[in-house]
């Protein structure tokens, strides 16, 4: 929802960003809006370009092409200290000579805002991060999950336009940082600041964000809802990045509508959605997620239903994971145990044949 | 043997006293003892030969303090200067403390940004910036102070240079100012080393931090970097304040005896004067001072630098 008075749909815009270090091209053409309010994850392998277009946004890196857009003002060389947005850093970077009061009042104090003002705001962003008592300790007598929330504390209190935060789960162990996704995600909601979050863990991004932009060596090659990431990947790296798949690669032989039919190298001909940049004749990959692919004694009549040996199977309590080959091709299949049973030879076994089925509007067929 | 190790493995005291007696050892023999003797000559009369011997008496202590009268007075001489007391020990001191303190300041000022340089290189290039540091320890500090000499004579390499470029020669060997000069020039490397330790090991995403919050490059160095480097900033000051006030070599070739210094003036009570008792009393009373103001200057400082230290 943009803000009443706001001129632009987006809090923060990259136009055609790009960043040089010597002959290392960091970022490379990166476009994107970031609207009012919204969730927006940064998501990619280390060394994709993700962190170092946040510190662009930041002002800690000046683009070496492109200008950056917060508020719908160009940034040109605005220093970050002039800049409407707060970090939050991924080793928090807490002042170690202060106490967590005096951390949080520091933005305040370099605002000149009032000690009174600085007092209630203080107050206020410890109740909203949970920690009313820890005012007077220093950040090295807290936990890495304390010193988190100071960091949140100390960037949200100046309410910024935009909150940049750096993996700042990653420092976490796993029931922390679970416990921090929500936390996060619901404060978001709370304060309704615009948050832009860096992170590589997928299962993260997927869960909190409203979008997420993958970056792989540089480039930006999708922005979309979790939903549009993981269900309508447009490229075999995204696929491929989020989440589990199959991939199948072959020749298309026809493109008819929404569908392309695709013959992979050994012979089999799948449909599957056409992606953009599918056209009949050239090599592309078919991309299915194992939960999407089912396992049949039987045969039946539906178009990607081929016949397989099952290599190994592997019960895990919610699902049964099952290998299958077809021909030379391994394709993994999750199959969601929704029958509570104890009999073993309810599963498939190893060596045994099945027939794999999939419908077409549940497989991709990627150009890239 | 093995009684011995598991009395040291169990019982942690026990440990930490074996670990500190050899330097406690050498620090009682060789520093405390001395400076007990020191303090006991000074309560010691003076033989007709300047040896210090019974009684006991005050009248070292006394001497000095006789010296300083109240006699209020405002000069306007070179610049403003407001005095209520008069005396030459107490000038002695005050000069000594004083050159000590701009000597600190200056080799500070020189040594900063040497040191921050130094740390911001590549780590492969910081032990050979380490190195060169400290090259001139290689050289007896009497031969460099000799060559600092030769340098500033009135037909040494500064003043020729200036007669080649048609400039009036300056007098600079036995001035304040060559006595300063020496000064910084050997505590350079004690002021660099200190600072350069703490800079190296000073975290810049602390500054990405501060700008990041509003503060201007200033603030930032005032409020964040100033309390974090604090340690090495101390460990500097101390390491060159110290030496000044005691320095001798530096002021008698340097200042050629005309620019006294406490330390120098102290020296003549042992040597020309031959005054054991009274040289001894004058450094006890230099101790108490210096570390008095040290002790009141540490605790006056502000909460932020006291924790970062």
């Amino acid at each position: 929802m943009p803000e009443a008075g706001a001129l632009s749909e987006f809090a923060v815009e990259l136009r055609d960003v790009s960043k040089v270090f010597g002959d290392i091209v960091a970022v490379d053409h990166v476009s994107m809006g970031i609207r009012h309010n919204e969730f927006f994850a940064l998501l990619g392998p280390s060394g994709c370009g993700k962190t170092t277009s946040l510190r662009i946004i930041a002002g800690f890196e000046r683009p070496t092409s492109g200008e950056v857009y917060i508020d719908n003002k160009p940034m040109g060389n605005t220093p970050p200290f002039q800049r409407n947005v707060n970090t939050v850093f991924q080793s928090y970077a807490l002042f170690p000579h202060m106490t967590v009061e005096q951390n949080i009042s520091f933005g305040l104090e370099m605002k000149g805002v009032s000690k009174a003002e600085i007092a209630r705001r203080v107050g206020e962003v410890l109740e909203l991060v949970r920690l009313p008592h820890m005012a007077k300790r220093y950040p090295r007598q807290m936990s890495g999950g304390q010193q988190q929330r100071v960091a949140l504390a100390r960037a949200l209190v100046n309410r910024p336009k935009v909150l940049l935060l750096d993996e700042p789960l990653g420092a976490l162990d796993a029931k922390l940082r679970k416990e921090m996704q929500i936390e996060l995600k619901t404060l978001q909601r709370e304060v309704g600041i615009t948050f832009i979050f860096v992170t590589h863990d997928q299962e993260e991004a997927l869960s909190m964000s409203d979008r997420i932009a993958v970056f792989s060596k540089g480039k930006v090659l999708q922005i979309g809802t979790p939903l549009e990431i993981y269900e309508r990947p447009t490229s075999r790296f995204v696929a491929d990045f989020i989440g589990e798949t199959n991939f199948l690669t072959g020749r298309v032989t026809q493109v008819d509508g929404e569908f392309a039919q695709i013959t992979t190298n050994g012979g089999a001909t799948f449909r599957g959605r056409a992606m953009p940049g599918v056209r009949a004749g050239i090599e592309a990959t078919l991309s299915v997620r194992p939960e999407k692919v089912q396992l049949v004694e039987q045969p039946d009549d539906s178009v990607n239903c081929y016949e397989v040996v099952v290599r190994s199977i592997a019960y895990v309590g919610s699902d049964t994971r099952v290998v299958v080959m077809l021909g030379e091709n391994r394709i993994d299949v999750w199959e969601q145990n929704t029958i509570s049973t104890l009999d073993p030879n309810y599963f498939f076994k190893p060596g045994e044949r099945a027939w794999l089925t999939f419908k077409p509007e549940n497989a991709l067929v990627l150009a890239e | 043997m093995a009684k011995i190790l598991r009395v040291l493995r169990e019982q942690p005291g026990i440990r930490l006293a074996g670990l500190m007696a050899p330097g406690a050892f050498w620090l009682s023999v060789f520093f405390l003892v001395p400076l007990l003797i020191m303090a006991w000559i000074s309560f010691l009369s003076r033989d007709p030969l300047g040896f210090p011997t019974p009684p006991l008496t005050l009248q070292n202590y006394w001497e000095i303090i006789r010296d300083i009268h109240f006699a209020p007075s405002i000069s306007l001489a070179d610049g403003l200067a407001i005095r209520l007391f008069e005396g030459l020990y107490l000038e002695l001191f005050w000069r000594s403390i004083w050159l000590s303190l701009l000597s600190t300041v200056i080799t500070l000022l020189i040594a900063f940004p040497v040191a921050l340089f130094m740390a911001r290189l590549p780590p492969r290039y910081r032990n050979l910036a380490l190195f060169l540091v400290m090259i001139p320890f290689w050289t007896n500090f009497l031969v460099r102070t000799y060559a600092l000499q030769f340098m500033l004579r009135s037909n040494g390499p500064i003043n020729t240079l200036l007669r080649a470029l048609g400039l009036e020669p300056i007098e600079l060997l036995f001035t304040p100012t060559a006595v300063m000069l020496g000064l910084v020039y050997g505590n350079l490397p004690f002021m660099i080393l200190p600072l350069y330790t703490s800079l190296e090991k000073f975290d810049w995403t602390m500054i990405e931090a501060a700008h990041d919050l509003g503060a201007d490059t200033l603030r930032a160095f005032q409020r964040v970097m100033l309390p974090l480097i604090s340690p090495g900033l101390l460990a500097g000051s101390i390491l060159t304040f110290v030496p000044a006030i005691g320095a001798y070599i530096t002021v008698e070739l340097m200042g050629g005896g005309r620019t006294n210094m406490i330390g120098y003036a102290i020296a003549q009570q042992f040597s020309a004067s031959v005054n054991w008792p009274f040289g001894s009393a004058m450094s006890l009373l230099m101790m108490i001072i210096v570390t008095f103001a040290a002790v009141l200057y540490f605790r006056s400082g502000r909460g932020e630098y006291r924790n970062a230290i």
